[in-house]
């Protein structure tokens, strides 16, 4: 069973991510952990909301382009992982292992939906 | 002839209440899926009320039950390939996680109830619901009974229930029970499931509804149950023991016009003193062998109240300490709102009072009738009347039930009658 992990942080009074104490070298063992366990499938992290850009196409089919995410945001994404483990349980701890689950951040755990495609 | 029928008819629905929650545990463990074990174990139980009658019930009813439910989910299964698929690859997943659990060797089904606890009061799942869950799935109540139990309609419990169990099925909440190391994180929500089972059936048992103590007693089943899956947990000791020890009171609680009688004016003869000793032992366990847990400490509290022959020779410096070890594991204003008043009956209302301004300010506890009724009666014991009067109307804008706005109303009228 897959499920994403998406690394959620609160965003500061400067429009970016609070700084939730982890380091670099954090992440790198996490990342390292989860591929040696086997169970890791894809993931990314993802620059800052300076980077971010939003898209909307409106009823008659014209764009809009806006600088930064679509609404002020107070939860900021940034990064995820999916992993295939057997069970809820087993996500649970992955994401309670990572170094985005403390200092004010949090990990939220969705299952992947697994839709066939039309070939 | 018809009295004969009625006698395997009762005897067939003590069968099922005993045998439902282990017979659902057994065919979640073995197929994975909550509404198939959901649909067999129904079709298994009709298939008993239309054979028992006339060809008696079998020496093992739980195996019966099980052997034709099972029958029926493979019958399901053949039929529903796509149900199937999924399921195969389910039981591959689960296998993939850990080995089967071991049989219980005393009794004709093994005993899969533990790991269905632990799915039931899962933290995942909304906390209002576990109780629900639990009732249903472990308690073996219909889901009209469920929906009767904590008075909503059926349709709306029915919906609840329906989610929770589309939650398990597809964010795949697992069927297993917790490791050692996990237990400590994981056990308190399921003593808060079946907790609050019996505190949901204590909010009413006053009211019209007398259902509502059966609740209480079914909660204390389920405590049974959990006491015999994990006897080395010592809050499971104090959960089952403060149950028992606030049940034992049931008789006296209720007036003969149904009215609410506080602890204070209970008729003490009228407890439940068989309840009271099973549950004293309780205590003896829970608080034995290492640091207590929440429930030990309220249960050894509920059995000081239990003990003494009156409330003037309640031991309150020892009520008193226990409060204080409860404020420890539970930092809480509605525990400190009790330590206040155990103050009170130790110390006098005046040193109550005291600690009761203290906690005037903390939003978690507006709208809580307790607080401004506790503080109504430390004033009336104070002769400040002027002052009680007010305290028990603010308490009379908050109370919800009926026998409680009663004994306000009575408070308020014994402080403004001069």
């Amino acid at each position: 069973m897959k499920y994403m992990l998406l690394f959620m942080s609160p965003v500061g009074p400067d429009g970016e991510a609070v700084d939730n104490g982890c380091t670099f070298e954090d992440w790198i063992r996490f990342d390292r952990d989860i591929k040696d366990a086997g169970v890791w499938v894809s993931g990314h992290p993802l620059q800052d909301l300076t980077t971010c850009t939003s898209v909307r196409v409106g009823p008659a089919g014209e764009r809009t382009i806006t600088d930064g995410p679509f609404a002020e945001t107070r939860e900021l994404l940034g990064g995820y992982d999916v992993i295939d483990v057997p069970d809820l349980d087993a996500a649970l701890e992955w994401a309670a292992r990572s170094p985005g689950a403390v200092g004010g951040g949090w990990v939220q755990v969705r299952p992947i939906a697994e839709i066939e495609m039309p070939v | 002839m018809a009295g004969e029928e009625a006698a395997v008819g009762s005897s067939v629905e003590a069968v099922f209440r005993e045998e439902r929650g282990r017979l659902l545990a057994s065919l979640v463990h073995r197929f994975g899926d909550l509404d198939l074990a959901e649909e067999v174990a129904s079709e298994a139980i009709e298939a008993a009320l239309t054979h028992w009658p006339t060809e008696g019930v079998p020496s093992r009813p739980g195996a019966w039950l099980l052997t034709t439910a099972r029958r029926r989910a493979v019958d399901r299964l053949r039929r529903d390939r796509v149900l199937a698929t999924r399921l195969a690859v389910l039981q591959a997943e689960a296998e993939r996680a850990e080995p089967a659990p071991p049989a219980d060797a005393d009794r004709d089904l093994p005993d899969d109830r533990l790991a269905l606890f632990f799915t039931c009061a899962h933290p995942a799942l909304p906390a209002q619901d576990r109780g629900a869950l639990t009732l249903r799935f472990l308690a073996g109540l219909t889901t009209a009974e469920v929906a009767r139990a904590y008075l909503v309609p059926p349709a709306t419990m029915a919906q609840r229930l329906v989610r929770s169990k589309r939650k398990i099925r597809d964010a795949r909440i697992p069927f297993r029970v917790p490791g050692t190391d996990e237990l400590p994180e994981r056990l308190p929500t399921v003593l808060q499931a079946v907790y609050s089972v019996f505190t949901e059936g204590y909010a009413a048992s006053s009211g019209p509804d007398l259902q509502r103590t059966d609740l209480a007693a079914e909660a204390i089943r389920l405590a049974r149950i959990l006491r015999r899956l994990l006897p080395g947990e010592r809050e499971v000791a104090g959960l089952l023991g403060l149950m028992l020890l606030t049940h034992a009171r049931r008789d006296a609680r209720t007036g003969p016009d149904g009215a609410v009688v506080l602890l204070d004016d209970q008729d003490r003869t009228r407890w439940d003193h068989a309840m009271i000793d099973e549950g004293r032992a309780l205590v003896l366990v829970a608080l034995t062998g290492g640091p207590p847990g929440p429930y030990g400490v309220q249960a050894a509290i509920a059995a000081l109240h239990d003990e003494a022959p009156d409330v003037a020779s309640t031991d309150w410096p020892q009520v008193v300490a226990l409060y204080d070890v409860l404020l420890g594991l539970i930092p809480s204003p509605v525990v400190a709102l009790n330590r206040a008043a155990a103050v009170a009956m130790r110390d006098g209302p005046e040193a109550g009072l005291a600690l009761l301004d203290e906690l005037a300010d903390d939003p978690r506890l507006r709208g809580y009738h307790p607080y401004p009724a506790t503080r109504g009666d430390l004033l009336r014991l104070l002769g400040r009347n002027g002052e009680a009067a007010a305290a028990y109307r603010n308490a009379l804008t908050l109370v919800g039930t009926e026998p409680e706005r009663e004994h306000l109303l009575r408070r308020l009228a014994s402080v403004t009658a001069d």
